[in-house]
């Protein structure tokens, strides 16, 4: 059970929406409350998350809310998908930015990504608290160790 | 729904109190006059810890400036003046909360050590079989400590049942204190709900039946004075930093005769009357439990604190703190979906609550943005979150120096969230 490849590769975000069309959606918008309504709007296009793969394993800790994380790498192409999911709305909207940045990339390319540089443009840490709270850097954190164990352990994870 | 319509409600002028003029308090408070994310600060996390006077900055710096030198030690100008200022803010403690004597005061970093101390120290008094009452509502630092201790001994410990509402189910407390009974830990006011325990009837039927009381005074203090000997406790604990006073500070307040019995904390300097490699001797109390070299100018600050409270009209301040949390529930209704959790009929000013769709995290977040400081989460308090069935709740908790306008501005950003969300 779980996942099936199907769901995960065929989720928008990091395919056919790209961190450059959030960035320049997100600097067209001064206001905060039209900041945050966009970034709740991209949670909402996070792909459903399969209740049984909300396990001990893959529940994300540091997060005030409960957020939930799992990948599939997939043979053919080597590259890494992965599904987000959270009970806090803006959370979700957090996680969809990540995976926009993130996603469907093979896990040295994803370890090559500079996300702080990736927040940094996005300007993400002057309208968004860095608290330990929102659990943006606990959901890197986790993607980041997921890619490195994929790079050392050479065998694709079956699903 | 209705829209917020301040018209609706009496202006903040013709509630507040004349002789208690908020916006001269204010001025006190230098941290409250500046901007977040552009909008004047709204400080309503103040059940986390609150702000501080000039008053206590301007003790603090003064005592580093003129007498900082160790306390009880040096025959010189400086320690005799370091020392004077700090047991005189002991002796500020002991008044505040009308104990018999400042032997009974003992400093500790805060309210969770105090009551570590006394758990720790009445370990040798419980065995296997025993129970330790506490209620569904405490703070982690009154339950944790107590486990810890219940390990070592073999003692049960057991809460008393909270009602839907947020009090205490007296029905179970009278049901659980019983022959096995030997310690009631419970706190004076609830940091999640507000509601102010009846202490006194919980104190005196634990003492009829000779069970040691422990009151966490922590919410307390920063809205009522508690009068230790009128409550007829054990043992009162709380925080400076919650008391508008610096961080690192508390006090631990107990019975003389139990005092005398525990055993010291921590071993070290000041705690000692007397060291060979045979045989040390213990310090007379307070000293006893205060090992090391004290946090000095925290009670200095703290002193201060309290004597800046002393200085205000405790009627206007309390019918100001009233007026804020009668303002606030009659806002609930205006924004859709929204609940209050802890609706006690004694209670501090405190509003937890949840919005239908809406994590306490959202809440959190989208109110910093509009300037307003609450706090989100469990609160330290997972038992009481099982118990309403919620992840956590916002929390909204005020102190004298909130206004109305500040009440209605939350309420107000509460409203534009809820919108955002639709």
């Amino acid at each position: 059970m779980g996942a099936t490849a199907e769901q995960f590769v065929t989720n928008p975000l990091g395919t056919t929406t790209t961190i450059d069309d959030v960035i320049s959606d997100l600097e067209f918008l001064d206001d905060w409350e039209d900041r945050y309504a966009y970034i709740i709007d991209l949670g909402k296009q996070l792909p459903s998350f399969p209740d049984d793969e909300r396990t001990d394993e893959n529940f994300v800790h540091g997060c005030q809310s409960q957020v939930w994380l799992t990948h599939y790498l997939d043979p053919a192409s080597g590259r890494m998908y992965l599904l987000i999911d959270s009970d806090a709305m803006i959370v979700r909207g957090l996680a969809a930015i990540i995976l926009v940045a993130l996603n469907n990339q093979t896990p040295r390319e994803l370890l090559s990504t500079d996300i702080d540089e990736l927040f940094e443009r996005l300007d993400l840490f002057r309208h968004i608290s860095p608290t330990r709270g929102n659990g943006l850097r606990a959901m890197v954190g986790k993607i980041r160790d997921l890619a490195a164990r994929e790079t050392t352990s050479g065998e694709p994870k079956k699903i | 729904m209705t829209e917020l319509s301040v018209t609706n409600l009496a202006t903040a002028k013709t509630i507040s109190n004349p002789v208690f003029d908020v916006d001269a308090i204010r001025r006190e408070f230098p941290i409250l006059s500046q901007t977040i994310n552009g909008k004047p600060l709204v400080y309503l996390d103040n059940g986390a810890s609150s702000q501080k006077p000039l008053a206590v900055l301007d003790a603090m710096d003064r005592y580093y400036r003129e007498s900082h030198s160790n306390v009880h030690r040096g025959a010189h100008t400086l320690g005799d003046r370091a020392t004077s200022a700090f047991e005189g803010a002991r002796e500020t403690v002991r008044a505040f909360l009308n104990a018999k004597s400042t032997r009974q005061v003992i400093w500790t970093r805060g309210t969770t050590e105090a009551i570590n101390v006394i758990a720790n120290g009445l370990a040798g008094k419980l065995k296997a079989g025993d129970e330790i009452l506490v209620s569904h509502m405490e703070h982690h630092a009154n339950i944790v400590p107590w486990q810890m201790v219940a390990e070592r001994t073999g003692a049960k410990v057991i809460p008393i049942h909270v009602t839907t509402a947020g009090e205490i189910d007296m029905e179970s407390f009278d049901s659980l204190l019983g022959e096995r009974t030997r310690i009631l830990a419970i706190t004076h006011v609830s940091n999640v709900l507000g509601t102010v325990n009846p202490v006194e009837e919980l104190i005196r039927k634990a003492r009829s039946h000779n069970v040691i009381t422990v009151i966490d005074g922590a919410q307390a203090v920063p809205h009522f004075k508690p009068d230790v000997q009128a409550l007829d406790c054990d043992f009162y604990t709380f925080s400076s930093h919650k008391l508008f006073g610096p961080t690192g500070i508390g006090v631990l307040y107990g019975r003389e005769e139990l005092l005398e019995a525990m055993p010291p904390y921590q071993g070290g300097g000041e705690m000692i009357e007397r060291v060979t490699f045979e045989r040390t001797t213990w310090n007379i109390l307070p000293y006893k439990f205060e090992a090391g070299t004290p946090a000095i100018a925290e009670a200095v600050g703290l002193g201060a604190a309290i004597d800046y409270l002393d200085s205000l009209d405790r009627t206007g301040f309390e019918a100001a703190e009233k007026a804020l949390l009668e303002r606030a529930n009659r806002l609930v209704e205006t924004v859709p979906g929204m609940e209050v959790i802890g609706t006690a009929s004694n209670k501090v000013p405190v509003l937890s609550f949840k919005i239908a769709g809406l994590h306490p995290s959202d809440i959190g977040t989208l109110l910093d943005q509009q300037g307003i400081e609450i706090r989100t989460g469990n609160h330290c308090a997972m038992p009481l979150m099982d118990l309403y069935g919620v992840p956590g709740t916002a929390r909204a908790s005020f102190a004298f120096y909130n206004t109305l306008e500040e009440v209605d501005q939350l309420f107000a950003a509460l409203q534009k969230i809820q919108r955002l969300f639709v």
